[in-house]
């Protein structure tokens, strides 16, 4: 198959036009087959993307499985992987069937329900494939759209403010990126990324309205990527949209915005960032280091005062994503295999975390912390669950979650003793506010009256969990079959990295000398 | 000599001879009784022009000394404005009949403002450019007040009255300087003189008042005080009419001055252009967060696009003429499936403008909803839509002739618009149930129209039906 990509990217969209099209009514039979048909497509999707990994050569460090056809204006369809992508590709995959399969009790609007997270799941993949800046962006914008809807129609009682902050928020950020991609544009005169990475862009400082820029050009670009990027992180302090629109979205949606929609910003720093702004990205290493080292402490430190179990655990994906900054600017080889790594963990964890919520949620219809206690009594299947994954959110040897945190410390100490050891801190805190939400949620006497009729997990509700704990504890005691796949791609990268910063340092000191 | 100029401006002059054919015609015939049957006739023929001009015209002809030029850059610019104009008539038949506005002037109006507008492109010479303008300008005074016994309406069409002639006098204060200070009114005259390097104070001012007078006709701030008045006081079939073919041409005649005849002094008008550029782009941003009416609002968001479009202008260069060519046809696109949903907004039988009675509307009518969300997506310029592309096309031009303050500011301008877009669809799709819903009476031209235009905008994403390359000639033609 030539053109996989492709396919896998559009079968979600296409099974969205057929729901949208050809399916009416909304009777109960009308609902169960939108949610059968969404779910079997987000299942196809997912087997056709498996012939993606088997497909994908580990040892080649360009890109592969590459399409490529004419576009409007001048621009390029052109989509490909490399070991940087190819795994986000198939943790999206993943993840989709379990976020259907969790979104079994919507009773609203079930079609359009469906054709949102259909719709969705193109473009996130979109966004991990596209090799053209503005199919990327297009991929990367559109997504907004359809996480507007989720949020706003099918949200709680805030999800007004929620959503209208969420997309303003990162509207904002994207567009200063596209102005910088505009100028890309007009300096290298393509919009193909492959020959981005290697065009040299100017990183002679000059001066914008009396500031001096070091770093000139390059830095002023990674600034407009950044805004984005780290919104969509989101680091600190630009997250304060995260836990409003975790808090407020359904279930299904919080899943997807942690496990997949927060990837793209820490997947834009590695395919645009470092690579195509190496001069920027350096003058800017020490502040986003610290930004990252703030956020994992100040956020774990938030995460412990909330009283809303999915504010909770949203602030704790802030933290956990300041690991992966930490991870990508510490620029060598264990900070960004361990960065990759993180965001593929935390995707498995913080999705399964989303669905723990949603599993007392769809019972209690409440989540307020206060609210549970003692649960272990009626429900031991998911005292477990929610203990596995508590634990490895925290960072357990042996989950998935303890190689992500480990691999990017080790990387950034070499950088940064400093930042590295204030992170660290943030490790103890992440052990502090996990288990004392574990305790207070799932442990104590089981004195609630509401809560003594609780029921245990269904068995729907246990097979979304069991992909997800095989590939945490999977992850956890054998990371190669991650850092295999990735090693050599990012290995490239660094060298490359490390190349354009001595070819521009090599500039600057022939400029001085003259 | 005479007959090959008579040739070149053959659509106009059979538009004009239909238009008073057909007024002398029902005046002595049956009257309002005919005016159905006249709307059908002048979109019809409109659109055969266009398809006319669209097909036939070739290279660049001079009629009349210089007077009128007959090139890519006017034919790209008379069939967006022939095409707008017979879509919005059209679509005005039903909503006009039921309200008794349907007079058998209206759409012999409408034509004779075509005919100006066509003028208006295609002028060579202040002269030409001063007559079309006017015919426009009349014609569309006359029809913003067509609904006679409304306060409202009237008040528009005087309100427009008075300032388009404070405009006009602007615009000929500063031609009767540039003709002073160069000798000439033609356009290839005045250019030769600016290529020498006369640019003296006199026609600098000249210059200014020309572009002062030209930007109240594309409500770009601070000349857009008429606009949201206009907008909300006249009948919406004309409201929608003027949000649409008049921008076209205006922002035509605009580029055409600028490039033919002061083309050689980029530097002396591009710092005025980017001025008006920037506070309209602002203001249409900020102004339309406060307003309920969805004409008022979609009032700003023309002076809004107007700026976006302006960036274009600034330019100064081909792919800012490119550029700005395709923001104005994707724009006329999503305005007139706009307006063809306002047209539609109802309850008993009374039109509704106010954006709070289209609470939970996506529960009784999700198709033309989900159409609406769409030209609101795209107006905001958010991809897929190919409102975004629009967008992009100009922020190219700007970036590229270095202009990237001004694009970052109209990114932010952007950021800001979108929140009125999306309220919209906010109220539309989980907005509180309202007590009085709307109806939405939708007769198969408005239909089409809106869905048409709301397809378009996705369609456009992978076939742009030739625009593209329609608008790169065209540019061509008017900078070299």
């Amino acid at each position: 198959m030539d053109n996989i990509l492709s396919i896998v990217t559009f079968i979600p969209a296409i099974a969205a036009g057929i729901l949208a099209l050809f399916l009416h009514g909304d009777d109960a039979a009308a609902q169960r087959n939108a949610k059968w048909i969404a779910l079997l497509a987000t299942t196809v999707t997912f087997l056709v993307s498996i012939g993606i990994y088997t497909g994908f050569d580990p040892s080649n460090t360009g890109f592969q499985m590459v399409e490529e056809g004419e576009w409007l204006m001048g621009l390029k369809y052109k989509m490909g992987v490399d070991g940087i992508s190819v795994l986000f590709v198939l943790l999206t995959t993943f993840i989709m069937p379990l976020t259907i399969l969790a979104s079994w009790n919507v009773t609203t609007r079930v079609k359009e329900y469906m054709v949102a997270f259909l719709l969705l799941e193109t473009l996130m993949l979109g966004v991990f494939m596209a090799l053209d800046l503005v199919l990327f962006y297009l991929f990367f914008e559109a997504g907004l759209i359809p996480m507007f809807l989720i949020i706003g129609i099918w949200g709680g009682a805030n999800r007004i403010y929620a959503s209208f902050k969420f997309f303003l928020y990162t509207f904002l950020g994207s567009v200063l990126m596209l102005v910088a991609m505009v100028a890309m544009y007009a300096d290298a005169g393509t919009t193909d990324i492959e020959a981005l990475m290697t065009h040299q862009f100017s990183s002679e400082g000059f001066s914008v309205l009396g500031v001096y820029v070091v770093g000139g050009l390059q830095t002023l670009m990674f600034l407009a990527f950044f805004a984005s990027f780290a919104v969509k992180m989101p680091m600190w302090p630009v997250h304060t949209w995260l836990p409003d629109a975790h808090v407020q979205a359904p279930t299904a949606g919080s899943v997807v915005l942690a496990a997949i929609l927060l990837k793209m910003g820490g997947y834009g720093f590695l395919r645009f960032s470092l690579p195509m702004f190496p001069v920027g990205s350096a003058v800017m290493t020490d502040v986003v280091l610290w930004m990252s080292a703030i956020a994992v402490v100040y956020t774990s430190l938030v995460a412990l005062v909330q009283e809303d179990m999915k504010k909770l655990i949203a602030y704790s994906s802030v933290a956990h994503m300041g690991f992966v900054t930490m991870g990508i600017f510490a620029a060598n080889q264990q900070g960004i295999d361990g960065a990759i790594f993180q965001m593929l963990s935390h995707g498995f964890i913080s999705a399964a975390l989303f669905l723990c919520v949603g599993v007392i949620y769809d019972r209690m219809h409440t989540r307020e912390i206060d609210a549970y206690g003692g649960l272990v009594i009626r429900m031991p299947a998911y005292a477990l669950v929610f203990m596995l994954f508590t634990m490895a959110n925290v960072g357990l040897p042996g989950t998935s979650g303890f190689i992500g945190e480990f691999l990017t410390m080790m990387g950034a100490f070499q950088v940064n003793t400093w930042v590295t050891a204030v992170a660290a801190t943030g490790v103890i805190f992440s052990a502090g506010y996990a288990l004392w939400l574990y305790r207070r949620v799932v442990f104590g006497d089981l004195i609630k009256e509401s809560l003594k009729a609780m029921t245990d997990m269904t068995s729907r509700e246990r097979l979304i969990f069991a992909p997800l704990i095989i590939m945490t504890i999977l992850l956890g005691v054998y990371p190669s079959l991650v850092t295999d796949v990735i090693g050599n791609s990012t290995a490239a990268l660094i060298s490359n990295y490390d190349t354009a910063l001595a070819a521009a340092e090599a500039v600057t000191q022939t400029a001085a000398s003259h | 000599m005479i007959q090959a100029d008579l040739t070149i401006i053959l659509p106009e002059i059979i538009l004009a001879i239909y238009a008073m054919a057909a007024l002398i015609g029902a005046v002595y015939t049956t009257k309002d009784a005919l005016a159905p049957v006249l709307i059908w006739a002048t979109a019809g023929l409109m659109a055969l022009l266009a398809f006319w001009i669209a097909t036939n015209g070739d290279g660049t002809n001079v009629a009349f000394n210089g007077m009128f030029v007959d090139d890519g850059f006017s034919r790209f610019a008379k069939v967006a404005i022939l095409l707008s104009a017979a879509s919005v008539l059209v679509m005005s038949q039903d909503y006009m009949a039921r309200r008794d506005l349907l007079r058998f002037e209206y759409p012999l109006l409408v034509a004779l403002a075509a005919v100006g507008m066509m003028m208006m492109v295609s002028a060579g010479d202040l002269m030409s450019l001063y007559m079309g303008l006017e015919l426009q300008s009349l014609a569309l005074y006359v029809v913003a007040a067509l609904r006679r016994d409304s306060a409202k309406s009237t008040e528009a069409g005087l309100k427009y009255f008075v300032l388009g002639a404070l405009s006009s006098g602007l615009l000929l204060y500063g031609a009767s300087l540039v003709y002073g200070f160069t000798g000439t009114t033609l356009f290839s005259g005045i250019i030769q003189t600016v290529h020498h390097g006369d640019v003296s104070v006199g026609l600098l001012f000249g210059l200014i008042f020309l572009i002062s007078g030209l930007a109240f006709k594309v409500s770009a701030v601070p000349f857009h005080m008429w606009t949201p008045d206009v907008y909300e006081g006249s009948p919406t079939p004309i409201t929608a009419f003027f949000a649409t073919a008049p921008k076209v041409a205006a922002m035509a005649l605009f580029a055409r001055v600028l490039h033919d005849a002061f083309g050689g002094v980029v530097k002396d008008w591009q710092q005025v252009i980017v001025l008006l550029s920037v506070l309209s782009m602002l203001l249409g941003a900020v102004a339309a967060i406060g307003q309920r009416n969805i004409k008022r609002l979609m009032a700003f968001s023309s002076i809004a696009h107007m700026g976006y479009a302006l960036i274009g202008l600034a330019a100064g260069t081909e792919l800012g003429i490119k550029a700005m060519l395709m923001y104005l046809a994707i724009y006329v696109t999503m305005n007139i499936g706009t307006f063809a949903f306002i047209l539609m907004m109802e309850r008993d039988g009374k039109p509704v403008t106010d954006i709070d009675a289209l609470r939970q509307y996506s529960k009784r009518d999700p198709g033309k909803a989900l159409a609406v969300l769409i030209l609101m997506f795209s107006l905001a310029g958010v991809p897929p839509m190919l409102g975004f592309f629009a967008k992009f096309g100009v922020w190219q031009a700007g970036v590229s002739a270095g202009l990237t303050g001004l694009v970052v500011v109209s990114a932010i301008a952007s950021v800001i618009g979108a929140f009125y877009y999306l309220r919209i669809v906010f109220y539309m799709y989980f907005g509180d149930e309202n007590e009085e819903p709307i109806e939405t009476r939708s007769t198969p031209v408005l239909w089409v129209a809106l869905m048409g235009s709301a397809a378009l905008m996705l369609i456009g994403v992978f076939y742009q039906f030739g625009i593209e390359g329609a608008a790169a000639a065209a540019a061509a033609t008017l900078v070299n």
